[in-house]
């Protein structure tokens, strides 16, 4: 362990980029920490599943908000209006007969029309239905009458899909009617405009019952929303990105100490016992290293599970003879034949003993950068199987997002920030893990590896 | 490769015999013979574990079984010799017909019995029908599905091989020259960009060139009214493979440079080149005789590793670009469970490995000098 902060203290004074990669792989962790703190393992296997309506206040395919910093003409950003948050004024209009109003009141100044708009309606009563009649009114004072009908429990309006509104305004979405300026629809090869200016939607809802009540919601599903944008299935991309460095981190790091410290250990074992050991090993891992290890794991994840779990055990298995046994064992020779070996040999240790006190502790050095080039390697595998559609089956990670994207048609379709940002996290993750790693294989053995 | 420090005895006195052959030429021989022989028992070995993987305890002879079922289930519904009898009657002949059919396959046996017949089958690419997928000539045989996608595969990646061979071998030698100049360090510190894989950049690459500015297809392999003379065919093949190789040259090179490299570098620091250069060679014939010819062996098994994983590496990057090799095959076979072609697409990779490994060990043995003259290793 101190061998290893000499290691490090001793790349950050020479190489600049590591400072750099040391401090990206803190900000990962430090998010891996807090994506496991603040959303619970339970809760984002729910929410990547999506089922039921988790996901009916967020857009389709909305780029992230911030994209619109960089666009001359801004998107609309997504934005939601709840009767919990406004004020209703509630009136008696009979003996066992109230009327609560709810005004939204807007500032709508895009020149784009959002993607949809939507009513949520969430009504508690005993047997007598309450009635909601919804108003439009726009900036220029007209009115329109939408919705004039008796709740169920739990109820959604889609004005984007009222076909009575549609008629009203020749043809067009009501999203793009209710916000459009009237001359510019219905105009033959002209595209509606947006009339900027305060837009209001009044609720009114007529109950008939003593402690029956309505809570209403109404959402403007706009082209862009929060830090990530959404998905096809309208999941919030922030989470998945999140979620999926822990998972990257983990995998790696599993992956990365399961294969190289059991082959390290084989490694100093063979050399250490020679003869038929040895040899043995040696064949195992000439067989191994011809193994289609890619396909093999495809096979395991089609045939049997495609956790991430059992992939990962899969990963260590086919991994431990690998390539890297045949540098170890160079290494060892080198190693065994030293004089303190023979000392310790004289004096009675054993074979144990002189595996683990001695011969394996002279070489850890080497094992250290070849440890932290791992890593990147496996979080790649994992993306790999996931753009293959082997991915975990609950869990978000950064492949399952690329590999959505790329079903999804992301690239032909223009939605870049779907590809690019889980893209852009594996690159920073894997990147920053190799530069430490190249930068430690230079410190650690420093023959001819450059200046 | 230690074998060929126990020579046989018997191969002594065939030496002897054939006399005509140089001993060289016939060390030559044996070490490519036990090579090849080595190569096809790790393919055995390799298709063998595939094989017991594949049957998933035993679940594939379930299906087999659950298929053989619905078919004899099919012949008696269909068959009007069968109408006039009772159901009791019916059912006791459809178990016999079924019975009949499992002992016939030897479904009934242990598995290790039927396994080392599939090992045969398989190693013989006698790999039964597909069930849902088809070779573009319309047939079934997983045999004909898997050798009418190889030719695709192997012209890209063949391709891709030479190329980063070649093009890393340039670099890495120019570098060597250089050491310690900016170009060098620049390069070593471009080494972890080869911690990602191929088709991560070709998903940038085909968002910038095919997306963005539109200049080169998005995948493929020929655009969809095909050319109609053969030279705009290849042509237009050679559009298709640009992003490919460029994805696969910005993720392989920048580690073979690295590795190669400092190869070179150990190499160029031995006496014999210093005397050489004391000598006053030409730095060509020094480079050419004293640096890259005792760094060619390593090389070579370098780029054999690095060739083991890339063959695999092809299994996505042709899905990234809808490449129609055995990669997409594969793809495709996952996406429709199509187990005969899975495990054929297995067996396939585990010859393309072998194959390739035993055509650089060929030029292993030419190269390197303690093949050739016989030297005993350790």
């Amino acid at each position: 362990m101190m061998r290893l902060w000499r290691g490090v203290s001793d790349a950050i004074r020479r190489y600049p980029t590591v400072l750099a990669s040391v401090s990206i792989i803190t900000v990962l962790i430090g998010l891996s920490i807090y994506a496991v703190v603040s959303i619970p393992y339970s809760e984002v296997v729910v929410l990547w599943r999506g089922a039921g309506d988790i996901w009916s206040d967020t857009p389709r395919y909305a780029a992230p908000a911030w994209t619109n910093l960089f666009r001359s003409e801004k998107l609309p950003e997504t934005f939601k209006l709840s009767s919990s948050d406004h004020n209703t004024v509630t009136e008696q209009t009979g003996d066992t007969s109230w009327k609560a109003t709810t005004t939204y009141t807007f500032e709508y100044e895009y020149t784009r029309f959002p993607q949809e708009m939507n009513v949520f309606f969430e009504a508690q009563f005993e047997k007598r239905r309450p009635f909601v009649i919804l108003t439009w009114t726009t900036p220029d004072g007209r009115e329109y009458s939408m919705f004039r009908d008796a709740l169920r429990p739990s109820q959604r309006y889609a004005i984007s899909q009222d076909t009575k509104l549609t008629d009203q305004f020749d043809g067009e979405y009501p999203h793009v009617g209710l916000l459009a300026d009237p001359d510019s629809i219905g105009q033959s090869g002209a595209e509606p405009e947006v009339l900027p200016g305060e837009y209001e939607l009044r609720v009114e809802v007529l109950t008939f019952e003593e402690g029956s009540h309505v809570d209403s919601r109404f959402v403007v599903y706009g082209n862009v929303y929060g830090i990530a944008g959404t998905d096809h299935l309208r999941r919030d991309l922030a989470i998945g990105l999140l979620w999926g460095t822990p998972v990257a981190l983990l995998f790696g790091l599993l992956a990365t100490i399961g294969a190289n410290i059991t082959t390290f250990i084989i490694a100093a074992v063979g050399t250490w016992f020679g003869g038929f050991v040895d040899a043995a090993i040696q064949r195992v891992t000439e067989v191994n290293l011809m193994l289609p290890f890619l396909p093999i794991l495809i096979m395991v994840g089609t045939f049997y599970n495609r956790s991430i779990w059992t992939m990962l055990m899969v990963i260590i298995v086919l991994s431990i003879f690998s390539a890297s046994i045949k540098t170890y064992r160079a290494m060892f020779l080198q190693v065994k034949s030293l004089p303190y070996i023979e000392a310790a040999r004289a004096y009675g240790a054993s074979n144990t003993r002189i595996i683990f006190r001695y011969l394996i502790p002279k070489i850890v050095p080497v094992l250290i950068p070849n440890f932290v080039i791992g890593i990147p390697t496996f979080v790649f595998l994992e993306a790999s199987l996931a753009v293959l559609g082997l991915g975990d089956p609950i869990l978000p990670t950064w492949g399952k997002m690329l590999n959505d994207a790329y079903q999804g048609g992301a690239l032909y379709r223009g939605y870049y920030y779907w590809v690019l940002q889980p893209a852009a996290l594996l690159m920073v993750t894997g990147l920053s893990f190799a530069m430490l790693g190249f930068a430690l294989d230079r410190v650690f053995n420093p023959r001819l590896r450059g200046t | 490769m230690a074998e060929e420090s126990r020579t046989p005895p018997k191969a002594e006195s065939a030496a002897g015999k054939w006399r005509v052959f140089s001993p060289a030429a016939l060390r030559f021989a044996r070490y490519t013979l036990i090579r090849g022989v080595a190569l096809v028992v790790t393919v055995a070995i390799g298709v063998y574990i595939a094989v017991w993987i594949a049957n998933m305890g035993g679940h594939v002879d379930e299906i087999r079984k659950a298929e053989i079922r619905e078919a004899v289930g099919v012949s008696f519904r269909g068959n009007p010799a069968y109408r006039d009898l009772t159901p009791s009657e019916k059912r006791e002949l459809m178990d016999a017909e079924i019975k009949r059919q499992v002992e016939r396959l030897g479904l009934d046996k242990p598995f290790i019995g039927r396994s080392f017949a599939y090992l045969a089958n398989a190693l013989t690419l006698s790999l039964g029908r597909a069930e849902r997928m088809s070779s573009d000539t319309g047939s079934k045989q997983v045999r004909s599905i898997i050798l009418e996608r190889l030719p695709a595969t192997l012209m890209l990646f063949g391709t891709a091989q030479v190329l980063v061979f070649f093009v890393g071998l340039f670099i890495a030698l120019f570098l060597s020259r250089r050491y310690g100049s900016f170009l060098d360090r620049l390069s070593v510190s471009l080494a972890p960009i080869s911690a990602a894989p191929p088709w991560f950049y070709g998903i940038f690459l085909i968002l910038i060139f095919a997306a963005v500015l539109g200049v080169l297809p998005y995948g493929g392999m020929l655009d969809a009214p095909t050319p109609k003379t053969t030279f705009g065919t290849v042509l237009n093949v050679v559009k298709h493979m640009i992003l490919p190789l460029m994805a696969w040259l910005l993720s392989t090179v920048a580690i073979s440079v690295y590795t190669w490299r400092t190869f070179f570098l150990i190499h160029s620091s031995e006496d014999y080149v210093e005397l050489a250069k004391a000598k006053g060679l030409h730095s060509n014939a020094i480079e050419r005789r004293y640096i890259l010819r005792p760094a060619l062996p390593t090389v070579i098994t370098q780029f054999a590793l690095t060739m083991i994983y890339a063959w695999q590496g092809a299994i996505i990057t042709e899905t990234v670009f809808s490449w129609p090799g055995l990669g997409r095959m594969l793809f495709q076979a996952i996406g429709m469970y199509e187990v005969p072609v899975i495990v054929g697409s297995v067996v396939i990779f585990a010859y393309l490995l072998a194959i390739s490994v035993f055509l650089l060990d060929i030029l292993y043995a030419m190269i390197d000098p303690r093949v050739k003259l016989g030297a005993k290793r350790a």
